[in-house]
C-alpha cells in the first residue's frame, strides 16, 4: 500500500507571511517532460508593489542589524537549507529534468554560497572602505552601506537559456543583495520556481525577519516593469532579464536613477562585485581639535 | 555728526582691492582643443561673458557632432597608441607636471575663474585653484600603482572617457573628472559648461606646456547640444557628468543597453542640522559657509537649516547679523565674500523660486547690501518657518537661498533630513560626538560633515545617494570609477 502523497500548495513569499496571488491567478508548473507538477501563484502588479512595501519596511531593521548578526543569519540558512537537502534534490531532478546527483551538487552550491557571502558581511566594509587621509584637521572616514530596496530578476530557464540550476541561480543573486544590509524583492525563474518558494520557506524560520526577502513567481515580463518603475525601489538586478525588454526596463530605472545591474548570462559566480552593486560609500568629515 | 557715526560702520568699510585682470593674456576668441591643438568649431560660435559686468570677456567655438566626432577619434587614437603603451610611471609624471603648471599660473586662474564665473576671488584663489592642483597631485601618484586600486591585479582602463561639467567650479570639476581618468590610463573628451568655458581653454594651454601627448585631453566648448553628442557617441567608454538631476536622468537613459559605464553627481538639498548643544558660533560660521559658499551654486549646498526648536530664534537671529556683515560685489575684490550670480538664467531662477517661497507663506529676509548695477547679482536670503512641503525645501534652488525648518528630537531632525529624493549630503552640529556618529549611520546622504561643512578633498570621495547620482569621485573609490578588472575585460565592457 502506497501512501498518497500531500501536493503542497505553492504561494508567493511577501513580508515573512505566504499568500495567494491577490489577483487569484495561477499557472501551471510542468516537469522537464511536461508532466503537471503543481500550481504555482501568479504575481500581479499589486502583489511587486505589496512585495516592495514589505521591503522598505524591513530596510532599517536589516541594515541596522549588526554586521556580526547579519552574517549570522545568512549562515542560518545555509543550515537549515542543508536539513531540507532532500526535498530540494526532489523538487530540482522533478522540475529541471536532472540526476538527483546533478540535483544535489546545485543544492550543495547553493548552501555553499550562503555561507560564502555570510562570511562576507563583517568584512566587506573593511576591504572597501577607507580612512581618508584629507590635508586639514579632520578625520574622515568612508564607509559601505546598503542602496536600500533591491528588486531582482532571477535568472531563467526555459528555451535557449543559459540559466543553469533553478535554486543555485536564486541564491546567487540573493544573498549578495542581503550581505551589506539590503532587502530584496526577486522574481523567480519562472517556468522552475517550485524551488524559489521552498527556499522561503527556508528563509521563514531561519532567521531572517519578515520582508527582507519577498519571492515572486509569475511572468517576469509582466512584473519587472512595475519594479523597475518604483520610486521606492533604489536598485534594479537584471541577472535574469536577457530574453526582456530589458533595456526599456534600464530606462525606466533612471526615472528615479536606480543603480542597474545589466543581465548576466548564466548563473552569476560569487563575486564581491556583487555586494558593492548594491552599496552607497558615505565619507563622513568631523573636525579634531586644535591642540 | 553724531548721527552719522552711529550710522557708520566704519569697520566694515574696505577700501576697493580688486585683483589686476593685467594676469591674463586672453585671446579674441578660441577654437576647440583637439588633438593638442585649438581647432575651429563647426558649430555656432558664442560669447562667454563676465557675469558680475555682462562685459565680453571672449569669443568661443561651439563643437558641432561632427567636431565631437573629431574629438572622440582623437581621444581613441591617442589611447591606441600613446596613452595604453605607455607606463603608469610616465602618465603620473604628465600628471605631476599638470599639478605643478597649475600652480605655477595658480593666480592666472583664479583671476580667469572669478571673472567668468563670477565667484569671489578669495575662493578661486584659495579654495578652486589649490583644489585643482591637489587633485592633479594625489591622482599622478595611482597611475603606476594602479594594482592596489581595489580591483585585483592589472585592472584596465575603460578607454575613452566623455566628461560633461557644470559651471559652478569649472576648472575644480575638470579636475576631479580628468584626474582620475588619466591615471587610469583612459583618453579624456571634455565638455565645460557654455557659461564657463575660460578656465578650461587656459588649462588646454598648460596641457601644451606639459607637453601631454596630443589627443590624451580633448576640449570641446558648447552647449547642451554639445554635451548630449558627447555622450551618445558610441565610440565613447565612460561617461561622467556632473550637473542637474534632470540632465543626469537623460543620461542615464541615453546610455542604457550600451556597454558605457557611468559615473552621475547630481543635484542636491543638504539638511544642516543644529542641535541645541552644538558650538554655536562655529556653527553660525558653517551655516553661512554650507549655503553662502560659491553664491550657494553649490550641489552638496546646505540649503536646509535643521535647528533645534529652543535654540530656533538665537540661531536665526545670529545667522542674520552674521549676514549683514557679508560684502557682495566685485568678484575680483579680495574683500568680497558674495560673487555675482552666475548668469542671467539662473538669477531668474532663484528669484522665481524665492517668490514662491514667499507666496507659499515663508518669511523672507534679505541682508541689506547694495545691489551692482551691471551683472547679476542676488542678495543672501533667509526664508524662515518653512514647510517640509514648502517648493523651497524640496527643491533645488542653487543660490543663496536658506530655508530654516525645526525640529525637536534627533529622531525628528533624521527623518526631515532625508525626506528628499535627493542625498549627496548633510550636516551635523553637536559637541556630543556619540550623538553626531549614531544621526551621521542613519542619515542617507553621501558626504556627511560634523561641525564642519563644504570641505572638498583629493583623498576623500564625494558623491550621492539616491536621485543625487551615483559614483564616486575622489580616493581610491574615485580611481576605481575609471577603471575594469583585468577578469571583466573580455565580452563585457
Amino acid at each position: 500500500m502506497t501512501r498518497l502523497t500531500i501536493p503542497k500548495t505553492y504561494k508567493l513569499y511577501i513580508g515573512g507571511a505566504f499568500p495567494r496571488s491577490e489577483s487569484g491567478r495561477s499557472y501551471e508548473v510542468l516537469s522537464a517532460k511536461g508532466a503537471f507538477l503543481a500550481n504555482a501563484a501568479q504575481a500581479s502588479r499589486k502583489d511587486a508593489r505589496d512585495a516592495v512595501v514589505a521591503a522598505r519596511g524591513a530596510q532599517s531593521g536589516w541594515a541596522g542589524a549588526t554586521a556580526y548578526n547579519r552574517g549570522q543569519v545568512l549562515y542560518r540558512i545555509a543550515e537549515l537549507l542543508d536539513g531540507r537537502r532532500a526535498q530540494f534534490v526532489e523538487e530540482i531532478s522533478a522540475s529541471e529534468g536532472v540526476s538527483a546527483a546533478a540535483a544535489g551538487a546545485q543544492v550543495d552550491e547553493a548552501i555553499d554560497t550562503w555561507i560564502w557571502y555570510a562570511g562576507w558581511a563583517d568584512k566587506y566594509a573593511q576591504v572597501t572602505g577607507s580612512g581618508n587621509p584629507v590635508a586639514g584637521p579632520y578625520f574622515n572616514i568612508s564607509v559601505p552601506e546598503p542602496t536600500g530596496v533591491v528588486a531582482i530578476v532571477a535568472p531563467q530557464g526555459g528555451a535557449g537559456s543559459t540559466a543553469g540550476g533553478s535554486l543555485l541561480g536564486l541564491v546567487a543573486v540573493v544573498a549578495p543583495a542581503l550581505v551589506a544590509g539590503n532587502t530584496v524583492v526577486v522574481i523567480a525563474d519562472q517556468t522552475r520556481p517550485l524551488s524559489a518558494i521552498s527556499l522561503g520557506e527556508v528563509l521563514a524560520t531561519s532567521d531572517v525577519p519578515g520582508g527582507v526577502v519577498n519571492i515572486l513567481t509569475g511572468s517576469p515580463a509582466e512584473i519587472a516593469p512595475w519594479l523597475a518603475s518604483h520610486a521606492d525601489v533604489n536598485a534594479l538586478d537584471l541577472a535574469g532579464a536577457e530574453a526582456l525588454e530589458w533595456v526599456d526596463l534600464e530606462i525606466s530605472a533612471a526615472d528615479t536613477l536606480k543603480r542597474v545591474l545589466r543581465p548576466e548570462p548564466g548563473v552569476p559566480e560569487r563575486s564581491l562585485d556583487r555586494i558593492l552593486a548594491f552599496v552607497e560609500t558615505k565619507t563622513v568629515w568631523h573636525t579634531k581639535a586644535l591642540i | 555728526m553724531a548721527k552719522e557715526i552711529a550710522n557708520t560702520t566704519s569697520f566694515l568699510e574696505y577700501a576697493p582691492a580688486p585683483e589686476s585682470t593685467s594676469i591674463l593674456h586672453l585671446k579674441k576668441s578660441y577654437g576647440l582643443f583637439i588633438d593638442g591643438e585649438f581647432v575651429d568649431g563647426h558649430g555656432q560660435s558664442f560669447s562667454t561673458i563676465s557675469p558680475a559686468t555682462e562685459k565680453k570677456i571672449a569669443e568661443i567655438a561651439s563643437a558641432n557632432t561632427a567636431d565631437v566626432d573629431t574629438a572622440v577619434s582623437a581621444a581613441r587614437r591617442a589611447l591606441d597608441k600613446t596613452w595604453s603603451k605607455m607606463s603608469g610611471a610616465d602618465r603620473g609624471k604628465y600628471l605631476f607636471r599638470i599639478a605643478r603648471l597649475v600652480q605655477e599660473r595658480a593666480r592666472e586662474l583664479a583671476v580667469a575663474e572669478s571673472l567668468d564665473n563670477g565667484k569671489p576671488i578669495k575662493e578661486s584663489r584659495d579654495v578652486d585653484v589649490p583644489l585643482v592642483a591637489a587633485w592633479f597631485f594625489y591622482y599622478a601618484g595611482w597611475a603606476d600603482k594602479l594594482d592596489y586600486a581595489g580591483l585585483g591585479a592589472n585592472p584596465r582602463s575603460l578607454g575613452v572617457a566623455a566628461q560633461v561639467i557644470p559651471w559652478n567650479f569649472p576648472l575644480l570639476m575638470l579636475a576631479w573628472k580628468i584626474a582620475p581618468a588619466l591615471a587610469a590610463g583612459n583618453t579624456v573628451v571634455l565638455k565645460p559648461a557654455e557659461t564657463t568655458p575660460l578656465s578650461a581653454l587656459l588649462f588646454a594651454e598648460i596641457l601644451q606646456q606639459a607637453d601631454l601627448p596630443p589627443g590624451v585631453v580633448n576640449i570641446v566648448t558648447g552647449a547642451g547640444e554639445t554635451g548630449a553628442a558627447l555622450v551618445r557617441h558610441p565610440d565613447v567608454d565612460k561617461v561622467a557628468f556632473t550637473g542637474s538631476t534632470g540632465v543626469g536622468r537623460e543620461i542615464a537613459k541615453a546610455i542604457a543597453g550600451t556597454g558605457k559605464k557611468v559615473t552621475l553627481e547630481l543635484g542636491g538639498k543638504a539638511a544642516n542640522i543644529v542641535f541645541d548643544d552644538a558650538p554655536i558660533d562655529q556653527a553660525v560660521e558653517g551655516i553661512v559657509n554650507g549655503i553662502f559658499f560659491n553664491q550657494g551654486h553649490v550641489c552638496c549646498a546646505g540649503s536646509r537649516l535643521l535647528v533645534q526648536e529652543n535654540i530656533h530664534e538665537e540661531v536665526v537671529d545670529r545667522l542674520k547679523q552674521r549676514l549683514s556683515t557679508l560684502r557682495l560685489g566685485d568678484p575680483l575684490d579680495k574683500n568680497t565674500d558674495i560673487g555675482a550670480i552666475n548668469s542671467r538664467e539662473q538669477l531668474e531662477r532663484i528669484r522665481t523660486l524665492s517668490d514662491i517661497g514667499e507666496a507659499e507663506g515663508a518669511d523672507r529676509w534679505t541682508a541689506p547690501c547694495v545691489i551692482p548695477e551691471n551683472g547679476f547679482w542676488f542678495a543672501p536670503t533667509i526664508f524662515d518657518n518653512v514647510e517640509t512641503s514648502s517648493t523651497i525645501a524640496r527643491e533645488e534652488i542653487f543660490g543663496p537661498v536658506l530655508s530654516v525648518l525645526t525640529f525637536r528630537t534627533p529622531a525628528e531632525a533624521i527623518a526631515k533630513a532625508n525626506n528628499t529624493p535627493y542625498g549627496l549630503s548633510a550636516g551635523i552640529w553637536s559637541d556630543k560626538g556619540s550623538k553626531i556618529l549614531a544621526v551621521a549611520d542613519k542619515l542617507r546622504a553621501g558626504v556627511i560633515w560634523a561641525n564642519t561643512f563644504n570641505r572638498f578633498d583629493p583623498a576623500s570621495p564625494f558623491g550621492g545617494y539616491k536621485e543625487s547620482g551615483y559614483g564616486r569621485e575622489g580616493g581610491r573609490h574615485g580611481l576605481a570609477a575609471y577603471l575594469k578588472s583585468a577578469a571583466t575585460q573580455g565580452a563585457k565592457k
